[in-house]
């Protein structure tokens, strides 16, 4: 019954509080309002979002968060770095491939998000059954040590928190 | 305090504007389209964020309640930053690169973007079969 009612519990949570932030002032009223979006929405929309996307340890999303807001304070200063003093002709542009391990859609959704948010990468496209990633470096004199640094820095957590 | 407060929230501003021109200036300066991308997707990150910040600060001191608008504003930023630079980099794709200049996928026969993977999940649905077993 209550998984009837709340196909994405998570979702619910999360239209609950944005909701609450968008109107900006704790009143009662806004608070039923949001209550009823959050159960009305993941309803309409669960016929696109067959699965239940499951977290195994919700908990460690607060460290990944803050670690990705570090990376992406160090990725801007270095890449700013990069646009005012490293002359075109010294720059090493590179396309890398990255096998992945994760399988669920929703993780290799927030792995490709990273990836494009941190040091320096873009991720370009998904491989045609989801099993690589293709990736776009602004500057990689040695690729391997970037997939490395994916796998191990962001992917392994990733597969901690939801699979 | 109100002066400690506004000289943070100066320097954010100045942080912030600073940022967002190298972003702009990386559009002009880098060679190519995919290296072009870079400048954008993470310096204005940056600069965006840092006249949030500021903004969030001037409600806590000046204004009347704090403001909660600039957090989503941040949280909507970071899930489309990403998405546009994927759809813009798969335009290129489409446009300036050729299948064989890309390093291979691995185990799939093609990247998405050139494949068929969209006619055949509407098709017959084995994609998604495949990620099911994956979740089980």
């Amino acid at each position: 019954m209550i998984r009837r009612l709340f196909p994405h519990p998570y979702l619910s949570a999360l239209l609950v509080v944005i909701w609450m932030l968008l109107v900006n002032r704790f009143t009662w009223g806004s608070l039923v309002f949001a209550v009823i979006l959050g159960t009305v929405i993941p309803l309409l929309t669960e016929p696109y979002w067959p699965d239940r996307a499951r977290l195994r340890h919700p908990g460690k999303i607060v460290f990944y968060v803050l670690l990705v807001l570090h990376d992406i304070i160090k990725a801007n200063v270095q890449v700013a770095l990069i646009v005012l003093f490293k002359p075109n002709r010294k720059l090493q542009p590179a396309w890398i491939t990255i096998p992945l391990d994760l399988h669920t859609p929703e993780a290799i959704t927030v792995l490709a998000g990273t990836i494009t948010l941190t040091p320096g990468t873009v991720s370009a496209d998904l491989s045609q059954n989801g099993h690589a990633l293709l990736v776009h470096c602004l500057h990689a004199p040695e690729p391997e040590a970037v997939i490395d640094e994916i796998k191990t820095r962001y992917e392994a957590r990733l597969k901690e928190i939801f699979e | 305090m109100e002066q400690i407060g506004e000289i943070l929230i100066s320097a954010l501003l100045v942080l912030g504007g600073l940022f967002g021109l190298v972003g702009s200036y990386g559009l002009v300066k880098l060679p190519d389209q995919m290296t072009r991308l870079h400048a954008p997707t993470k310096a204005a990150t940056l600069g965006v964020g840092g006249v949030l910040i500021a903004s969030l600060m001037w409600f806590a001191f000046f204004g009347e309640a704090p403001s909660w608008h600039e957090l989503l504003i941040t949280l909507f930023l970071f899930l489309t930053a990403p998405i546009t630079g994927m759809m813009i980099s798969k335009a290129n794709m489409h446009l300036t690169w050729e299948p064989d200049e890309l390093p291979h996928c691995g185990p799939d026969m093609q990247w998405a973007t050139y494949g068929d993977s969209a006619e055949r999940s509407l098709m017959d649905g084995e994609t998604s079969q495949d990620q099911r077993d994956h979740r089980e």
